[in-house]
């Protein structure tokens, strides 16, 4: 039907003209020489000032690497990466480390200020911003500033920069770094280790309930450089921290890879909060350019009772490969996880979860909203495992797909291993399309046929958005509209 | 206010309005009449703008403004208004969110300020309460698990809320019981005044007994075969289509 073929005509007339993040920053960066051995390893180890016990531990995992293939299992399809042909590391010139706001380039602040995130306290104070949020600020392969890191201290809590982390609190790095994912872990989780550049670190004392919400806000500027981010973040027994990453990226013909790492311990009684808001330039609409998103996401309910919930809601990069997961280790502990994905033009999304119950009444709950339009691809990819020890334990799986045009595609492919009698699984998954009398009958009320799609899109994703931060939920909401027309909000 | 001359609409191959002429003075309620399959529902999608449907010939005027070169939602900001049979559901979309959003959009289009919250929350009050739905109804996604006389509450709401200039009710009356019936009827009496056309689509004289017609038109085969005053609604109620549709199968 016409109105609907209006919208998809626009949908797959959407380009990157869409994409609002698309500009470079004019900065002068360092870089290390292009390419991958153990030299550049050194190197990056070397400007970080690293111990040796962490030096060490970058090389064996890039001689781990090195015998290591590429996963070709997941849904996705592009030209082999020429690994040899990447800077691993890059870092803005004039920020040796910066000790305060003062210190970081002018130009640097401008960016994060067109981006709409306030780095400067006291504009956040004045109001700026209505809620406080402490944002570390990662650029290409560094951290370029973290705010509100007095206030966090005082009531115990560490945010920095694995970078300091490393420096100020050894013993905690060396106990939790490839706890949760081993260097050995997969194909991008193993060169991350090797190369890691920099990332958050965030440590929750026992029963600290963290003051403000964190947020670490990742932008890749460089041209032909990978952003290797590691973020490890700990809560100690009895405490609580909610935490958000958002990400953007220019506009660039080549593809870009970014191979992040990202390490939840939750001890006894603790529960973490993640949320993602992952908008990395998604390529133009011939395909060309884009973010590769190869990330490795895992949280460890490592104690009794403990709870981590994943919330991503993904509307970037050209191809997404990525698996928030949770280790329910702990008796009565809880993994969730809630997700948008919404792919248009020729992105690929290939993610979903992975809930491994170990302990005992260990219960999950996973929640999947994927919304195809334009001609991309769209996979839901899911496993839920129980321990023959994982007795009464629970788990609930919602996949549905919205597909919008002719042209996309969306796949669910669950994996179930239960290897006790004693649990539950239940997985649901629909697929509909937006149909032509959902579309007329709010036309009919005066919604033009771009807000009316918006619309119904958001009401699919209601469920997920209402686990997001207030404020987030509102972005994210808007986000979502933008990427599927490019002409609302 | 609604002026149709000679309006030729085709599905496929198939010509379903042939030369189908009517004019709705402002204030006048019109009832249009006739058997299944005569092009009831057919003519009230078109004046909407539903798109697979062919015109060959024809206007549709509206205070003189020729609907068919407006998008449905221009017409929607032009006053028109689409009561539906079978009202459509939108998961997770609450009631007072489409609600909201509606009369927004319609406002945008006509370039007016849009309603602000507490003035949007007033006025859903007043009109919710006229028609028996709760503040619990109004916070469910839109129409979802709605039982049929819910369902139609909605659309009168919607009606009121949007204060359209000519509303079309396309078999309002099917799937509701006796008490349903009164609160509908009473909603779309109160919503009667000089400024407004309404074109009430039935196939029973039932309803009309609750909202009075100016006029009832009998349409068979794709257009008005007969026009008349009330009594026109009484006479086919005794005798049936069946002098209309004679000459070809129904």
């Amino acid at each position: 039907m016409a109105a609907l073929q209006e919208t998809v005509t626009h949908v797959a007339s959407l380009d990157a003209k869409a994409y609002k993040y698309g500009f470079t920053t004019n900065i002068e960066s360092e870089k290390a020489p292009k390419g991958l051995n153990e030299d550049i390893v050194r190197f990056i180890s070397a400007k970080k000032n690293e111990p040796d016990w962490l030096t060490q531990w970058r090389l064996a995992a890039y001689q781990r690497w090195l015998t290591m293939s590429e996963p070709n299992w997941a849904r996705v399809h592009y030209p082999k990466i020429d690994y040899q042909d990447l800077y691993y590391y890059s870092a803005p010139k004039s920020t040796p480390g910066p000790k305060t706001i003062d210190d970081v380039d002018p130009e640097l602040l401008r960016t994060y200020e067109k981006l709409g995130i306030p780095l400067r306290e006291q504009e956040i104070l004045a109001g700026v911003q209505t809620r406080k949020v402490a944002v570390d600020a990662v650029f290409d392969s560094v951290s370029v500033a973290t705010t509100f890191k007095e206030e966090l201290a005082k009531a115990g809590v560490i945010f920095c920069p694995i970078s300091e982390a490393v420096h100020t609190h050894p013993e905690l790095v060396q106990k939790y770094l490839g706890s949760v994912v081993p260097v050995t872990d997969n194909y991008f989780a193993t060169l991350n280790s090797a190369v890691f550049s920099d990332g958050s670190f965030v440590y929750i004392p026992k029963g600290v309930r963290c003051p403000m919400e964190l947020s670490t806000y990742f932008r890749i500027n460089e041209q032909n450089t990978g952003q290797f981010e590691r973020t490890l973040i700990i809560a100690d027994c009895d405490s609580y921290v909610s935490y958000l990453e958002g990400c953007t990226a220019p506009k660039r013909d080549e593809n870009q890879l970014h191979a992040a790492v990202v390490e939840l311990v939750a001890l006894d009684n603790a529960q973490i909060k993640y949320s993602t808001v992952q908008n990395w330039y998604p390529g133009d609409s011939d395909g060309r350019g884009g973010i590769y998103n190869f990330v490795t996401k895992r949280g460890d309910c490592r104690g009794d009772n403990s709870h981590i919930s994943w919330t991503q809601v993904e509307t970037g990069s050209a191809i997404t490969w990525k698996y928030p997961s949770c280790i329910l280790r702990g008796n009565n502990s809880q993994g969730e996880f809630y997700s948008i994905a919404v792919s248009n033009g020729h992105q690929q999304v290939d993610s979903g979860t992975k809930m491994i119950h170990l302990g005992k009444n260990t219960k999950s709950r996973i929640v999947s909203k994927g919304i195809s339009a334009g001609k991309s691809q769209n996979t839901y990819r899911g496993l839920v495992s129980a321990h023959r020890k994982a007795v009464g334990s629970r788990n609930f799986t919602q996949c549905d797909s919205l597909l919008i045009g002719q042209s996309c595609s969306a796949h669910t492919i669950p994996y179930i291993e239960a290897k006790n009698n004693h649990l539950q699984f239940e997985h649901e998954a629909t697929t509909s399309k937006i149909s032509d009398e959902q579309l007329f009958y709010a036309m009919q009320r005066g919604l033009s046929a771009e807000d009316a799609t918006a619309l119904i899109v958001n009401g699919f994703v209601r469920e997920v958005l209402q686990q997001l931060p207030m404020e987030f939920a509102v972005e994210a909401q808007k986000l979502i509209s933008i990427s599927l027309e490019g002409s609302v909000g | 206010m609604l002026e149709v001359n000679d309006l030729h609409v085709s599905v496929g191959d198939r010509e379903i309005l042939k030369g189908f002429t009517l004019k709705v003075a402002a204030g006048e309620v019109a009832a249009i009449m006739g058997p299944n399959g005569t092009g009831k529902s057919t003519l009230s999608y078109v004046i909407a703008g539903r798109e697979g449907y062919t015109i060959t010939r024809g206007e549709i005027l509206l205070n003189g403004v020729n609907l068919l070169d407006l998008a449905p939602h221009m017409r929607a900001a032009n006053g028109v208004f689409l009561a539906f049979q079978y009202p459509v559901e939108i998961p997770g979309v609450a009631c007072m969110q489409f609600l909201k959003a509606a009369m927004n959009a319609q406002r945008r289009s006509r370039g007016d300020e849009e309603i602000n919250t507490p003035e949007f929350m007033k006025r859903v009050r007043e009109e919710s309460e006229k028609l028996k739905i709760s503040q619990e109804m109004l916070r469910r996604p839109l129409n979802s698990g709605f039982s049929g006389g819910e369902k139609k509450r909605m659309e009168i709401l919607q009606m009121a809320l949007l204060q359209p200039k000519l509303s079309i009710l396309d078999e309002t009356d099917s799937g509701l019981d006796i008490d349903a019936l009164k609160t509908v009827s009473e909603g779309v009496n109160s919503l009667r005044n000089p400024a407004r056309g309404f074109l009430i689509i039935t196939h029973y004289q039932r309803l009309l007994d609750y909202i009075k017609p100016d006029t009832v038109h009998v349409m068979a085969q794709g257009r008005i075969q007969k026009s008349g005053g009330a009594e026109l609604a009484l006479e086919l109620e005794k005798h049936g289509y069946q002098n209309y549709v004679s000459n070809e199968a129904a």
